[in-house]
């Protein structure tokens, strides 16, 4: 098929950027899209350009890099994919497609269509994590019980890849479901609970202070999720941050 | 994080931003149940509203939550800039393209809009009514066994009538303009309310926004039937 790419260039965070535009011929429909974006910049190579700058790495749909917003949607089309895993089948001949970075003053454009998302890391570092006696002493998880409904919710949180398209989507450029996906995933275990309420207090103060927006909960977020990290995460987490509020922590 | 660090939080707006929400939805049925006294025919009508009037502006109780009112409109109002303008500053450059009904409602895409028209509608209304019940040195007065009451039945009956006020059509008009709004405004906020606050649960949630949703229609479609019905039945 022929294809008509609008792509977002920009030399850097403070470059204004702007929008090239190139003709693909002789795309098929099994191509991924970013297999489509290599033969793009083959392309543009060839010709003597710049190639276009975007973010991969596993292209098996689990590390979360492959961050593009594709036709007005994160991720492109489709649902419960990352860019990676999008398919040009799922366009037609003749299509225009165009293609951005995330947007977001928490992400700053690094270049082109990669983003700097690093506030993501600064937030598990507030608290995203559990602190473990790692003396030799350790005790085995699975000697913990725990009932299954809890391990399943627990695990699906854990299947955030971190990839933005939650912070992308949002209108607010909210980051809470995936701060919330973290704050559940140890939420729901007993190893999470000691440092529970210091958890969800400092995660949100960091995401607050890195600058996401605000949940207005359109639900958006959980619509274009690659992992289908779902609304109950946000509300757990709000629900965790007012106890902990209010019982001082 | 100090207590103020957690009053500053985007959460605690949020929860401050449902709770003056779902306050003034109280408020709403209030008003409704008295303004639905409108229907009642003649003198006994007019008797009936303008003593629930009076009992509506000066039994201590009710001027408490009054107040309370008042208090959450402005609330609900500062603290809804505050997040926009927030939240317009966490996404500076828009997207060329976006496909916002994708994936979330119209209305909850536009909460801030809607709230405008709705706080217009509310300046514009109480201007009419709030301020003449209140202020007015020229309101007209009911003497009801031996006691003058103040006369907002005949305010109301008068502002609606085209023969007594020539914008009677502009103002029904605006003022269904206005329920729309608050329609729209509580499609997505009453259960909205509840996620902000954390409550959730798999078999009552549906529930939740069915009954948001029903509220949605309802209440407004209430308030709007009553101008509606004193303009025609005047005109
Ligand atoms: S919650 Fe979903 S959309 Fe957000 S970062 Fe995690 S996987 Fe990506
Ligand atoms: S490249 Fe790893 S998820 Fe797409």
């Amino acid at each position: 098929m022929n294809l008509t790419l609008k792509v977002w260039r920009q030399n850097g965070p403070q470059d204004k950027g702007h929008f090239d535009t190139h003709q693909l011929s002789d795309v098929t429909g099994d191509m991924s899209f970013l297999e489509m974006m290599d033969v793009l910049n083959d392309k543009i190579i060839r010709e003597g350009g710049e190639p276009i700058a975007f973010d991969h790495d596993c292209r098996e749909g689990i590390c979360g890099m492959c961050s593009m917003f594709i036709n007005g949607e994160a991720h492109g089309p489709g649902r419960g994919v990352t860019t990676c895993q999008l398919h040009m089948r799922s366009f037609k001949d003749g299509d225009t497609i165009t293609i951005e970075p995330w947007r977001a003053s928490a992400f700053p454009v690094v270049k082109d269509l990669t983003v700097d998302r690093s506030a993501f890391d600064r937030i598990i570092q507030a608290g995203g994590y559990v602190s473990v006696n790692t003396s030799g002493e350790t005790l085995d998880a699975n000697a913990i019980p725990v009932p299954k409904a809890d391990a399943d919710e627990a695990f699906n949180a854990a299947t955030c890849i971190g990839c933005g398209a939650c912070v992308a989507t949002c209108k607010n450029a909210s980051a809470m479901l995936f701060v919330s996906a973290k704050v559940s995933q140890f939420a729901l275990l007993p190893q999470g609970q000691p440092e529970r309420k210091r958890r969800v207090t400092r995660m949100v103060e960091q995401m607050d202070k890195e600058g996401f927006g605000n949940c207005t909960n359109t639900g958006a977020c959980a619509v274009e999720c690659p992992k289908g990290i779902d609304l109950t995460n946000i509300a757990r987490m709000n629900r965790d941050f007012l106890n902990a509020s209010v019982t001082g922590q | 994080m100090s207590s103020s660090g957690i009053l500053k939080s985007s959460l605690a707006k949020k929860y401050a931003m449902a709770l003056t929400g779902l306050f003034l939805c109280l408020f709403l049925v209030g008003h409704l149940l008295g303004n639905l006294q409108l229907f009642i025919p003649g003198v006994e009508g007019q008797t009936a509203f303008n003593e629930y009037a009076l009992f509506m502006t000066t039994f201590p109780l009710v001027k408490v939550l009054s107040y309370l009112t008042y208090a959450s409109v402005l609330f609900h109002v500062v603290d809804g800039v505050v997040l926009t303008l927030q939240n317009r500053k966490a996404r500076p450059a828009r997207y060329a393209v976006e496909k916002g009904s994708a994936n979330a409602g119209w209305s909850s895409r536009n909460m801030a809009v809607l709230g405008t028209i709705v706080l217009v509608f509310i300046v514009t209304h109480m201007q009419n009514f709030w301020w003449k019940m209140h202020f007015d040195k020229a309101m007209p007065t009911q003497t009801v066994n031996g006691v003058e009451l103040k006369d907002l039945h005949t305010v109301v009956m008068n502002f609606f009538d085209p023969a007594i006020n020539s914008m009677a059509a502009a103002a029904a008009g605006l003022y269904v303009l206005g329920m729309f709004a608050l329609g729209f405004h509580l499609w997505h906020g009453f259960s909205s309310a509840f996620q902000s606050m954390g409550v959730r649960h798999e078999t009552y949630t549906p529930w939740i926004e069915r009954a948001g949703q029903a509220f949605a229609v309802l209440v407004p479609a209430a308030f709007a039937s009553i101008p509606l019905y004193l303009f025609l039945t005047q005109a």
